[in-house]
């Protein structure tokens, strides 16, 4: 079971992601500095320079060739690291879709942050969503703690020679990013027990040659995708073994769809990142006020957890999730849409009711998610739940 | 490849579809991609092999007598040749060949 409780530190949670990808001897790190996500790859830039990390920091000129650069070094076999948010993600975005389809176990971190215009460096999830469908793992995180740990969990899952896809690791820009957190650091034994070295089935050799990212004409790119779809479902049971080995050496316990006080409760928050840390707040003081409301926090968003939430939700009458992207002339947000995807065969299932909120960090306070209750109940007794509402906008 | 790519099933591929195969794209006849093809006219042509040099797919071979000809499992039938041709001895035709 878990080590001796081990000493925190407090520390901005940007460097303890670093200190982590050190911890996992990385072996390149290429990156263009973007706003929120700067700090990381500037202390990785410092730990190389200083000999604290033997690896190779490859500066560029863009994001594209920043991803471009991952693709290459993970092609060779190295463990490859590298950060972006928003307009940088943007422009790599191209490259993003790549390195999934030719199946290299990049790990990046979205410091998430709005897409412009109006120009926004602040926190929402319109710029991972651009991505959604690029055949990434991709989770998110609520603090500092987490984005920490999963680190350690994202170059263990994406190198699994069963899995072999890029690992994308979601945290709020600013919010967890910049945030000076109590931070409990794994030893390196730790660290060692975990993660395997880094040993790819093929890799660009001159000894062994092979041809990666070929030609695929009409009569075989069907199958391709077919093999690279079934790959990341697949991908699935590593995927919780490595957080049932994680809980092992740490003790602390993820899941791909996270409760908290959800089995008895009528109503039910589902929320992704660090919002659900308010949300526990909120819920916290509703059910002292004898308020039958609870949380689901989405943990793992690629592969989406169809059963998981199934499950989690199919008991409350009423399920409020909360986006934080907009999707322009959809059905609202694309948690919503999802969720509300999967329960659509199903015969018992909740009123679903749709808010986007926290657009570029516009602050959502405890308050309002008792506001957002008031207004889920008056939605469903009018019969609206459909319409989504883009929480407190003016007008 | 070992067989042509409409016989390949999902599961039979690699991880990323690597290719482990070397040369295997010249199993792939492109040749089928032209809507016309270059003629030799050996009257005219003086062996100066531009047309050997110019062609961007290696689609232009010599033959012993000297002469060039287009080899037309990979010529995509772009007419670089007969462009470059400083006798007119190429002529592109309607046709695969």
């Amino acid at each position: 079971m878990t080590q001796a409780a081990r000493k925190k530190i407090g520390i901005e949670v940007s460097l303890a992601v670093s200190d982590a990808v050190k911890q996992c001897d990385a072996d390149v790190i290429s990156a263009y500095p973007i706003t929120p996500q700067t700090h990381i790859v500037e202390h990785l830039a410092e730990l190389v320079a200083n000999g604290e990390l033997d690896a190779e920091f490859i500066p560029v000129e863009s994001e594209h060739s920043a991803m471009s650069v991952c693709a290459g070094s993970s092609a060779a076999g190295a463990r490859t690291f590298t950060a972006t948010a928003s307009q940088g993600l943007a422009l790599m975005a191209e490259i993003v879709y790549c390195v999934s389809a030719m199946r290299l176990p990049v790990v990046m971190v979205v410091a998430n942050r709005s897409l412009n215009s109006p120009l926004s460096i602040w926190n929402d999830h319109g710029d991972v969503m651009m991505v959604r469908d690029s055949g990434w793992v991709q989770i998110f995180v609520e603090n500092g703690q987490e984005a920490y740990d999963h680190i350690f969990w994202s170059f263990r899952v994406g190198e699994d020679p069963r899995v072999l896809h890029p690992v994308m690791l979601n945290m709020d820009g600013f919010i967890v990013t910049h945030t000076i957190e109590p931070i409990e650091y794994w030893s390196d034994e730790m660290v060692k027990k975990f993660l395997p070295p880094f040993r790819p089935k093929y890799r660009l050799h001159p000894d062994n040659p092979v041809t990666m990212g070929a030609f695929g004409p009409p009569e075989i790119f069907t199958e391709c995708k077919m093999a690279q779809e079934q790959a990341l479902l697949a991908a699935r049971p590593i995927i919780d073994k490595a957080w049932d080995e994680l809980y092992q050496i740490c003790g602390r316990r993820y899941l791909p769809v996270e409760k908290y006080r959800a089995d008895d409760a009528k109503t039910l928050f589902l929320t992704m990142g660090s919002i659900g840390e308010t949300a526990k707040v909120a819920v916290d003081e509703m059910r002292e006020k004898g308020q039958e409301i609870g949380l689901v926090s989405l943990r793992l968003w690629r592969p989406f957890p169809f059963e998981e939430i199934k499950d989690a939700v199919k008991n409350a009458e009423t399920l409020i999730v909360i986006d934080r992207a907009l999707v322009f002339g959809g059905v609202g947000g694309p948690v919503a849409s999802e969720v509300k995807a999967a329960l659509f065969s199903e015969k018992k299932r909740p009123k679903v009711v749709n808010f986007i909120a926290g657009l570029a960090s516009r602050d959502v306070q405890p308050d309002d998610f008792r506001q957002m209750v008031e207004k889920a109940r008056a939605k469903v007794a009018a019969g609206k739940e459909d319409e989504y509402e883009i929480y407190g906008v003016r007008g | 490849m070992t067989k042509p790519a409409d016989q390949w099933k999902w599961q039979e591929l690699e991880p990323g579809f690597v290719i482990i195969e070397p040369g295997s794209a010249s199993d792939y006849k492109t040749g089928d991609w032209k809507s016309m093809h270059p003629v030799w006219n050996e009257a005219v042509c003086i062996k100066c092999g531009l047309c050997y040099t110019y062609c961007p797919d290696m689609a232009v071979f010599q033959k012993k007598t000297g002469y060039f000809a287009g080899d037309y499992d990979y010529c995509k039938g772009c007419g670089i040749c007969a462009h470059e041709c400083p006798t007119g001895a190429i002529t592109m035709v309607e046709g695969k060949e």
